[in-house]
């Protein structure tokens, strides 16, 4: 019976550790139903060439890093050298999808601060970007030889994320 | 007071109108209705605590767009539901699916609630068992008698 008075600090207890786990997630990280689905397939025009095109086809036995951003996207900024780092270490083709952006803006970009892109697909009304479930740029895929989307990272790429995540995960997949 | 209740009543014709230029209404209102139906079951996922079918921001404007061809093309609620659960998972319904991992989330309220009322039986049981059978000990109804009488001075 002397036990009694412990109940109210072990309910306090549990309603602590809720509230801690509570914290530490990002309710801004919606879990994609698209991991371990294949890639959607689409077909739009490159930012630099507008006279090509390019589709998730092109890269089929390759394991490729999908990358959405846009010239407006703020958080981009702060990825682009992480990209940098990636295309210099040549693990991987990067692809770029330009994503609800104006053409000009977006040269502008790649001018000032580097291409770290090996293609750049452009999409002007957020289609391609709506078929990934992107609500949110940057967001990042990696998908298998197969057309498989194997991981999605979102917000900007950190160099923890590229080091720890991201390239083992790609060297993984290119071994299968 | 004449003046006074018409300057009240163009306020509200003005309102009326800046309310009506505001509303973003498609070509078709049966399909806007729909529209708003569905979308307003859906979570915008740019602001969270809005519904799709309130928020300004550009992907639920563009999300709006898509559902909008979607009913024109005469798909139907479920279709335009799997569409949006395809891409952005359950997370976009305000009303979760019933399947093994909610189960928890839609039986859970309703389990502590059973606990709770057994839990009360069981005391109320217990507590009235307890108003029966107590009696007072002499030495209690010695000092009941003590503490009125010095209540009393």
């Amino acid at each position: 019976m002397k036990a009694k008075f412990l109940i109210p600090l072990a309910l306090f207890g549990i309603l602590v550790v809720f509230l801690a786990v509570g914290l530490r997630l990002d309710p801004h990280e919606v879990p994609s139903p698209l991991i371990n689905k294949p890639a959607p397939a689409f077909k739009v025009t490159q930012l630099e060439q507008p006279e090509l095109q390019f589709s998730p086809e092109d890269l089929k036995g390759k394991v490729w890093l999908f990358n959405v951003w846009a010239s407006w996207c703020v958080a981009c900024r702060q990825e682009h050298p992480v990209l940098m780092e990636f295309a210099r270490l040549q693990v991987a083709p990067l692809v770029g999808l330009d994503y609800k952006d104006q053409r000009k803006d977006a040269f502008g970009v790649l001018r000032r601060s580097g291409n770290p892109y090996d293609i750049i697909a452009f999409d002007g009304d957020g289609r391609v970007g709506i078929d990934y479930g992107v609500y949110g740029v940057p967001e990042s895929y990696v998908i298998d030889k197969a057309g498989v989307i194997r991981y999605k990272h979102i917000g900007p790429i950190t160099t923890e994320a590229l080091q720890k995540t991201i390239i083992p995960l790609i060297n993984e997949l290119k071994k299968s | 007071m004449k003046y006074l209740y018409a300057l009240l009543l163009v306020l509200i014709a003005c309102g009326g109108v800046s309310a009506k230029e505001a509303a973003q209404l498609a070509d078709d209102p049966v399909v806007e209705q729909r529209l708003i139906a569905i979308s307003e079951e859906m979570r915008c996922l740019v602001c969270q605590n809005e519904s799709l079918a309130g928020s300004r921001a550009d992907l639920a404007l563009d999300l709006r767009r898509e559902l909008r061809g979607l009913i024109k093309q005469g798909k139907t609620d479920d279709e335009i539901k799997e569409f949006m659960v395809s891409r952005y998972g359950d997370f976009v319904l305000y009303r979760p699916p019933v399947k093994p991992t909610t189960w928890v989330l839609w039986a859970g309220p309703f389990g502590l609630m059973v606990v709770g009322v057994v839990a009360l039986f069981v005391y109320l049981r217990r507590r009235n068992s307890e108003i029966d059978t107590a009696g007072l000990t002499d030495e209690e109804s010695q000092r009941v008698e003590a503490l009125l009488k010095e209540g009393e001075k």
